[in-house]
């Protein structure tokens, strides 16, 4: 009996170390554990087994069954391991074909730098507001101080649409609009589109944004605008931007300042971008001129500010060194790619 | 502005500083210098010479050997000049030195070595100058010829440096001066801010009393008859001209400012006005009918010859100088040809007068003439100036010899502008500019200023030519200035804490800013000003109200001359500047204004409409922009049903393929292909898809208030039904049937197929939807589904739609 049993797992082993596939496994399994297999065949047998002997026959059959079951196990994750194997190597594709891109649209550059001045002042507690495009020249002129017959009237190259309204020149009466309507403190900045009758060329456009700022509240100090002024620049240009304060002239602040930082490229030692000067204007300020407050109906005894106006295409431009202002409102394609 | 800076620091006899510390100091105290130039920057090595002998050139027809006399030695120079004349004292640039540039004015940067060599085999040891190789030009030196050296004048030193004979040792500063500040576009002016600046003593000239025993008021009669146009008008008379050119130092300064030296009474009008920033004038008193000077308003559509010779045509809000019979001046903009000085003058009227700036400003415009002297009196001179440079030019007069000063001055001044008084208020000035500094250094500041304090009543005198001065928060930036913006601390406000963030309306554009980014649109901008022609091509009917635009009054050009009601124009453009260039598939939005008039003319501000324009070509069809749309709305939390009415009537879309997009029985905006026509008239040769979404609304109808809803839990049912439809039935039709007739259990609905063609009849379409069921609570019976189907069922016969077996 052993000597079968011995026979027939030979056998099986045999088979199963010739199958190479594991249909052909499965028909070894099936021929020696299946319902008509051999070995269960010899199970079958069993009744002829004297009965004191069948426990030992029974240990026999079943020690050689689970023999060829984990050498039938063992064989199959053989296979089934080279079988993947295969596959996985079949299925090997030249990951340097091109990208399947998903196709998303790009920022205008002006918006790209709106959005960073947008959020360092929102960080600093600013709320971002707008006013009208169209404009009465009482907010654009007479309530910034300045009067009709002002010289600055002049100067700005104003496009009328009548005596009294005209497309605002700045942002700056976005100020007034906020004053007026009293809710104090105000911290706020006003983007939007202005317009200066000025012709088109790689520097000018008749049509350009500003980014209006003013802080307005009890004992506001110049000292604050410069800090204020200060971290804008560093956390737009960079940390080691440096900033300069020069005197300036604005009808609508007093005291007044242009402010120049650190040439971003060449970082202040001259270049060909800064004009060998090393400083690159940036933006005018000042403190609310008491006037301004008081037309406004605020009391100057008891609030004063500060505002500054900055241009956006001019952030823009030095930030992502775009040398055509026309380029902005082309939208070609392969240049709005690159923001 | 512009000044010599030798002028300056004679003015400032203290000041010692290179250009480049004048530039920064004066920029950082508030005058700020734009460059500087240096006029010898590339002048080296060139002295006085005197031609002792000349010989022929063995060798070249052109050229003359010369032996020059160079102070230290004579030595011998080539030259070709044709004007060369043995005693001619001459610019000769010695070995090694550098002149700016060739003799026909071009200038090279770096300037031009000059070395010794020989020419044509004769050594050469330099190079004689024309005015030109030095860096000028003949307008500034008059005597200099066309062709050839400059000739000096015989009392020239030989061997001395020529560029300092010239005047060419010179640094020419040029300032950005701001409106406010009047009293700079004057050397006093600019020499006492150097002075406050660099802490430095200030010496203006010293104004000595002129004039013989005669009275001007023997001479000349003054009548202001506009006294709201002229403040003031001071006239002095000079006789016995002699006209003859003015000193070299005279010269030599008028030329660093730019200004070309003419005759010794022209220059000294042109000197006194650098000097003092008071234009004057200067009449031929024999030419002034009575002895009389009247100011006042000229005639409508009067016409005057100036003294360039131009007629001009002037109104009543133009104000002229006249005598007893006619205008002999334009007032502070030109005199008269009737009246002008000429080499024959004998007995001269100087004028000194202050005009109403604004009323210069408009006359020039109107006149179509903007002068040095306009331009000064258009700032709003200071009148308590006009005397003191009246009174300048009669002492310079005196001092040059060019004629005898008449005794006395005709001052008309009817309203004396005085000095204002203003508190000095320390702590409110420190708390503007969150310092700590002392009164003490403050008044220092105001002295430097010529700001008079005094202690007993606590009060500031302003001089006159400090109009800016007017309140404390001018006079903090005087403090400030002088402190130097550098040194004021910085800080940040303290207070209370505000939130910061976008108003609602903008939050809401850059949701919708972001999805069309995500949906693959990059995003453009255009202006808000085009052309009326832009609604013919884009063939809106003449009669549409969309036509009624807001007129600019004086726009840059037809171009740019309407405010624009409609979006379309500047995508339409952008996508044919795209596809014109190649670029395949772009696909482009715009956030931007349009303006509507609310009455025209414009009673009130107009409606400004922010509009989402959103164009492409390429890749995708009207479903891909209908997709984005949706995909948008529904970002925004409009999840409501929105419809679509073909019938839109928009004449720039393809009539069977455009939509208004509805919401809430409200259109939002709309969307369809180009319309072959429209796209031809912006040369864009690709089929192209726009849709806008009209902001005001959405900001309107957004809704961020989501709240879950329970995932089903009981399984749904699907139904799938296929129809042969009339081809006028919409899916939007067999839609709104199933809205109306699948009850609550009808959970979705889709369409899985549409055909038309072979097997379908003429007319018809086949469309074939899966419709899904299911109930919240419970699971549904068949009988549900049932009724609910029939419903529907009957609803589609009714509208023409068969099912199909």
């Amino acid at each position: 009996m052993n000597d079968k049993l011995q026979e027939i797992k030979k056998r099986a082993f045999e088979q199963i170390e010739n199958a190479q596939e594991l249909d052909a496994l499965n028909d070894v399994r099936v021929a020696i554990l299946g319902k008509k297999g051999e070995l269960t065949a010899v199970l079958k047998s069993m009744k002829d087994v004297a009965p004191e002997d069948r426990p030992k026959v029974g240990q026999m059959v079943n020690d050689a069954r689970a023999d060829i079951e984990s050498k039938l196990a063992l064989a199959k994750e053989k296979l089934e391991s080279a079988e993947m194997e295969m596959k996985l190597k079949n299925e090997v594709i030249d990951v340097t074909l091109p990208a399947k891109k998903a196709k998303i649209g790009h920022n205008h550059p002006n918006i790209a730098a709106l959005e960073e001045v947008e959020d360092i002042f929102i960080g600093m507690g600013y709320e971002v507001v707008e006013g009208p495009e169209i404009e009465y020249d009482y907010y654009n002129f007479e309530a910034l101080n300045i009067p009709a017959d002002h010289p600055a009237k002049d100067e700005q190259d104003t496009f009328y649409i009548d005596k009294n309204i005209l497309l605002r020149t700045q942002t700056s009466p976005v100020q007034a609009r906020v004053m007026e309507q009293g809710k104090l403190p105000i911290r706020i900045i006003a983007p939007g589109r202005v317009f200066r009758a000025d012709e088109v060329d790689a520097t000018h456009s008749p049509s350009f944004h500003q980014i209006e700022g003013m802080v307005i509240d009890k004992n506001i100090t110049f000292a604050d605008l410069k800090g204020t002024l200060q971290e804008f620049a560093r956390k737009l240009f960079g940390e080691d931007t440096k900033v300069k304060f020069r005197p300036h002239h604005f009808p609508f602040t007093e005291p007044s300042a242009e402010v120049d930082v650190t040439c971003f490229k060449c970082g202040g030692k001259g270049c060909r971008f800064c004009k060998g000067e090393g400083w690159i204007e940036i933006l005018g300020c000042g403190m609310v001129h008491p006037h301004v407050l008081e037309m406004s109906g605020i009391d100057p005894n008891e609030y004063q500010g500060f505002a500054f106006g900055v241009g956006l295409e001019r952030i823009a431009l030095l930030k992502y060194e775009i040398d055509d202002m026309r380029l902005l409102y082309e939208n070609d394609d392969r240049f709005l790619k690159q923001f | 502005m512009k000044t010599s800076l030798k002028w300056i620091k004679d003015l400032v006899p203290g000041l010692e500083c290179t250009p480049q510390e004048y530039m920064d100091a004066m920029t950082l105290s508030g005058s700020k210098v734009e460059f500087y130039d240096c006029m010898d920057a590339d002048l080296e090595k060139i002295v006085i010479g005197q031609v002792k002998s000349i010989e022929k050139h063995p060798d070249a027809d052109k050229l003359v050997i010369c032996q020059v006399d160079i102070g230290t030695e004579v030595t011998q120079i080539v030259t070709g000049a044709p004007n060369v004349f043995e005693g001619a004292k001459v610019p000769v640039v010695l070995d090694g030195g550098r002149v700016a540039g060739g003799h026909d004015g071009t200038v090279t940067e770096g300037g031009i070595k000059i070395k010794k060599g020989k020419l044509r085999g004769v050594e050469s040891n330099g190079m004689m100058c024309s005015i030109e190789e030095l860096g000028s030009t003949r307008d500034m030196f008059p005597e200099a010829p066309e062709n050839g050296l400059y000739i000096f004048g015989e009392d020239a030193p030989v061997g001395e440096s020529a560029i300092s004979y010239l005047g060419l040792d010179d640094v020419v500063v040029e300032y950005e001066i701001t409106s406010n500040r009047v009293d700079c576009f004057a050397i006093l002016g600019l020499a006492r801010e150097a002075a406050a600046t660099f802490n430095k003593k200030f010496v203006p000239p010293v104004v000595t009393e002129t004039g013989n025993d005669e009275d001007v008021n023997d001479f000349i009669k003054v009548d202001i008859e506009a006294t709201d146009l002229c403040k003031r008008y001071t006239a002095r008379v000079v006789k016995d001209i002699k006209i003859a050119p003015s000193p070299k130092w005279m010269q030599d300064r008028l030329r660093a400012q730019g200004i070309r030296p003419i005759n010794n009474i022209v220059d000294i009008t042109n000197y006194v006005m650098e000097e003092y920033g008071q234009p004057m004038h200067a009449y031929d008193l024999d030419t002034i009918a009575d002895n009389k000077i009247v100011v006042r308003r000229a005639k409508n559509g009067e016409e005057f010859v100036t003294l360039d010779g131009q007629t001009r045509i002037v109104d009543d809000s133009v104000l002229m100088i006249c005598d007893g019979e006619k205008p002999v001046g334009i007032a502070g903009i030109m005199g008269g040809e009737n009246s002008m000085i000429t080499d024959n003058v004998t007995t001269m009227l100087f004028e000194s007068a202050c005009f109403n700036g604004t009323n210069i400003r408009h006359s020039s415009k109107k006149v179509g003439l903007r002068t040095d002297a306009s331009s000064k009196f258009e700032k709003g001179l200071d009148p308590n100036n006009a005397i003191e440079a009246i009174n300048r030019a009669c002492q310079l007069v005196e001092e040059l010899g060019c004629g005898t000063v008449v005794g006395g001055v005709v001052d008309v001044y009817p309203e004396k502008v005085s000095s204002i008084q203003l508190p000095f208020e320390p702590d409110k000035y420190n708390s503007m500019l969150g310092t700590d500094i002392t009164p003490e250094e403050m008044l220092e500041y105001f002295d430097r200023l010529e700001l008079v304090y005094d202690k007993a009543s606590n009060m500031l005198t302003i001089p006159t030519f400090r109009q800016d001065l007017v309140g404390y928060a001018d006079l903090a930036e005087e403090v400030a200035r002088f402190y130097g913006y550098a040194n004021i601390p910085t800080s940040l406000p303290t207070g209370e804490a505000t939130t910061g963030g976008l108003s609602y309306k903008l939050k809401i554009e850059k949701v919708v800013r972001n999805v069309a980014k995500f949906c693959g649109f990059s995003q453009g901008m255009t202006y808000s000003f085009e052309s009326p022609k832009v609604y013919d091509k884009l063939c809106i009917d003449a009669n549409d109200k969309v036509r009624d635009a807001i007129v600019i009054s004086n726009p840059l050009g037809e171009d740019f001359s309407i405010m624009r009601t409609l979006p379309l124009n500047g995508m339409l453009t952008s996508l044919a500047t795209n596809a014109n260039r190649r670029n395949k598939d772009v696909r482009l939005f715009e956030m931007g204004n349009i303006y509507l008039p609310k009455q025209l003319p414009l009673t009130e501000l107009p409606d400004e409409r922010m509009q989402l324009t959103l164009g492409f070509y390429g890749e995708g069809d009207f479903f891909t922009m209908k997709g984005v749309v949706e995909e948008i709305l529904s970002q925004v939390g409009m999840n409501g049903k929105i419809t679509y009415d073909p019938n839109a009537g928009r004449n720039y879309f393809h009539p069977g393929r455009q939509a208004n997009i509805i919401y809430d029985g409200t259109v939002i905006g709309y969307l369809g292909e180009v319309h072959p026509k429209v796209a031809a008239n912006y040369n864009l040769k690709e089929r192209a898809y726009i849709a806008v979404l009209d902001m005001p609304e959405i900001v309107e109808r957004a809704n961020f208030d989501t709240k879950y809803v329970g995932i089903a839990k009981f399984p749904a049912a699907t139904r799938d039904i296929s129809m042969v439809v009339p081809k006028n039935v919409l899916a939007g039709d067999i839609e709104a049937v199933f809205e109306d007739k699948g009850g609550k259990i009808l959970e979705s609905y889709e369409l899985f197929d549409i055909y038309e063609g072979n097997q379908i009849t003429l007319g018809f379409k086949s469309m074939a939807y899966s419709l899904t069921f299911r109930a919240k609570d419970r699971n549904l019976e068949e009988e549900d589904i049932t009724t609910a189907m029939n419903r529907i069922l009957k609803g589609l016969d009714g509208i023409g739609v068969q099912l199909r077996m």
